[in-house]
């Protein structure tokens, strides 16, 4: 597990064209990668996240995704991602393909990615518009042994996976502490993992059962402190709610949008300085 | 309606209302999350709450902005994964009663969070299921949350993202989904719910003040309403007292500025 500065690490791994999976469930958002990859200006990515969230949206409007496997597309509490509307509905700034789930199919399909399974399986009931609206996706079959009805989702297995967590130790073993989503699951299901953390540490005093990826799983480890943010870090950081907020007046135009980019994004030349930009107490 | 509380008030009053103490939650943000809060703030102490972040047995001091905010975390019984929230506590029949809200509801409570328009070309991309569609299949019940009007209420909806009563008449039986379905929608004009043979969701309360006319006038299919409509008594002050506390706590902690701990940028 090389140690290696962000962009490095996305400069070596995350190429055009990549299916790739920033993960984290409201919390430990990969903010500061999503960045670094706007920055490098990758394109036609297929991102795959359950909740978009802020990140997506940014690289959306930036122009970096060409499809997007998600769940739930909202600011949490806070109303519509306008760039992931924008280009779903009015194909700014290009088209974006879709594959659209259910919380409970991207777990299963992720699932079934980490561990090693063409497809997962949940109940199935009554076939909803999303069963019709995606069609290929998801199929129905019956249980051999009950005879019950199942639906059968395939497996996510993302070029790369790209999560944010509090530490890491010296030999590159990472430990991931609160809220977890299906980061643990994305993370084994991918071919390629990154990590970002908020700090190195010698021993990562990790409880017995605690969420802890071996160092020969991930490709590679950045240091990044506030790498989360807006999202948060717990134990670290808050989550920066008033930022979320905020973001529903900067994305709800294209101007505005691309000027708060080109200001904040585009204009740091990396994280620390984008905290900097906007004013983040230390 | 009372002119001393809101609508958003007077049905968060109203859920709240509609939860048994000791039930297992299965909770959204917003006002589904303010309800759920105040119950257990009042008459429900042991409502064990279950947001889809993982987060098992919360109890938050304020609010939640987010599904997954710290403070679900810091005050959980129990954080799971997401996998295992949706697998092991949903689909396995653990959870007592889930909460939903949408764009769209039709007479027999199916729900669209999905578009306005059509799917291929919609007018208005909405966030999509999230985990309403497994919610609504497998909670033992459902509450939904909504503001009543036309554009709401809709004889058809554009895309249906999660199944209420399906066609209705017993279809939601036959098709042998786990949970019973919707047991009442409380609105900003009263509550509707499901009527035993039919599955329509009827009239069968309204706040103080409401009419029966203002509430078809708000309805995009003709409203059935209960022989026996209630009139719903206006929330307690107490109620609305530790309502506004909770909210005034929850702008305080969200409007505060957050600190990130960093070296120096050089």
């Amino acid at each position: 597990m090389p140690l290696l500065p962000l962009a490095e690490a996305i400069a070596r791994h995350v190429h055009d064209g990549a299916s790739v999976a920033l993960e984290g469930f409201t919390h430990l958002i990969p903010f500061a990668a999503g960045h670094e990859i706007i920055r490098q200006q990758r394109r036609g990515l297929h991102l795959i996240r359950m909740t978009p969230d802020l990140i997506y949206d940014q690289m959306i409007g930036a122009g970096c995704a060409a499809h997007l496997t998600f769940s739930w597309g909202g600011n949490p509490g806070v109303g519509s991602l306008y760039r992931l509307r924008d280009a779903i509905e009015k194909h700014w700034p290009q088209p974006l393909g879709i594959t659209e789930r259910t919380h409970a199919q991207m777990a299963v399909a992720y699932q079934a990615g980490a561990s090693g399974l063409p497809c997962g399986l949940m109940r199935h009931y009554a076939a909803t518009d999303l069963d019709r609206a995606g069609a290929g996706q998801s199929a129905p079959l019956s249980c051999p042994f009950s005879g019950d009805a199942l639906l059968a989702i395939p497996a996510i297995t993302p070029d790369v996976t790209i999560l944010h967590a509090q530490a890491a130790d010296s030999e590159g073993n990472v430990l991931i502490r609160g809220i977890l989503g299906a980061s643990r699951e994305a993370a084994l299901a991918a071919r390629c993992l990154l990590v970002t953390v908020e700090a190195q540490v010698q021993r990562l005093e990790a409880p017995m059962n605690a969420v802890v990826l071996p160092h020969w799983m991930v490709s590679a480890v950045s240091v990044v402190p506030g790498g989360a943010h807006p999202s948060y870090a717990a134990g670290c950081y808050e989550r920066d709610n008033r930022f979320y907020v905020e973001w529903d007046d900067i994305a709800r135009e294209r101007e505005r949008f691309q000027r708060w980019m080109q200001e904040f994004v585009l204009g740091s030349r990396d994280h620390a300085q984008l905290l900097e930009r906007l004013r983040v107490p230390a | 309606m009372s002119s001393a509380c809101t609508a958003d008030e007077m049905m968060t009053v109203t859920a709240a209302r509609q939860l048994r103490n000791g039930a297992v939650c299965f909770v959204g943000i917003g006002l589904p999350s303010a309800a759920c809060n105040l119950a257990r703030r009042t008459h429900a102490p042991e409502l064990v709450l279950i947001y889809e972040s993982g987060t098992v047995g919360t109890r938050p001091a304020v609010l939640p902005l987010s599904i997954g905010d710290g403070e679900l975390a810091d005050t959980a019984t129990c954080v799971v994964s997401l996998p295992e929230v949706f697998a092991h506590y949903l689909q396995r029949g653990r959870v007592d009663l889930g909460f939903l809200g949408a764009a769209q509801i039709d007479r027999f409570g199916n729900l669209n969070s999905t578009v306005i328009g059509s799917y291929a070309q919609p007018r208005v991309r909405l966030p999509g299921a999230g985990g309403a569609p497994e919610i609504a299949t497998y909670a033992h019940e459902v509450l939904i949350i909504m503001k009543q009007s036309p554009r709401s209420f809709v004889p058809r909806l554009d895309f249906m993202t999660s199944a209420g009563f399906l066609d209705g008449a017993g279809a939601r039986a036959r098709a042998r989904l786990p949970g019973r379905g919707p047991r009442a929608v409380v609105t900003d004009f009263g509550i509707l719910r499901p009527d035993p043979v039919t599955d329509e969701l009827t009239l069968a309360a309204i706040y103080p003040g409401v009419t029966v006319e203002a509430v078809r006038a708000a309805t995009g299919w003709p409203l059935a309403v209960a022989e026996e409509l209630e009139t719903l008594p206006p929330p307690q002050s107490a109620d609305l007292a530790v309502l506004r506390e909770l909210q005034a706590a929850t702008q305080r902690a969200h409007s505060a500025a957050v600190r990130i701990p960093r070296p120096a940028s050089t």
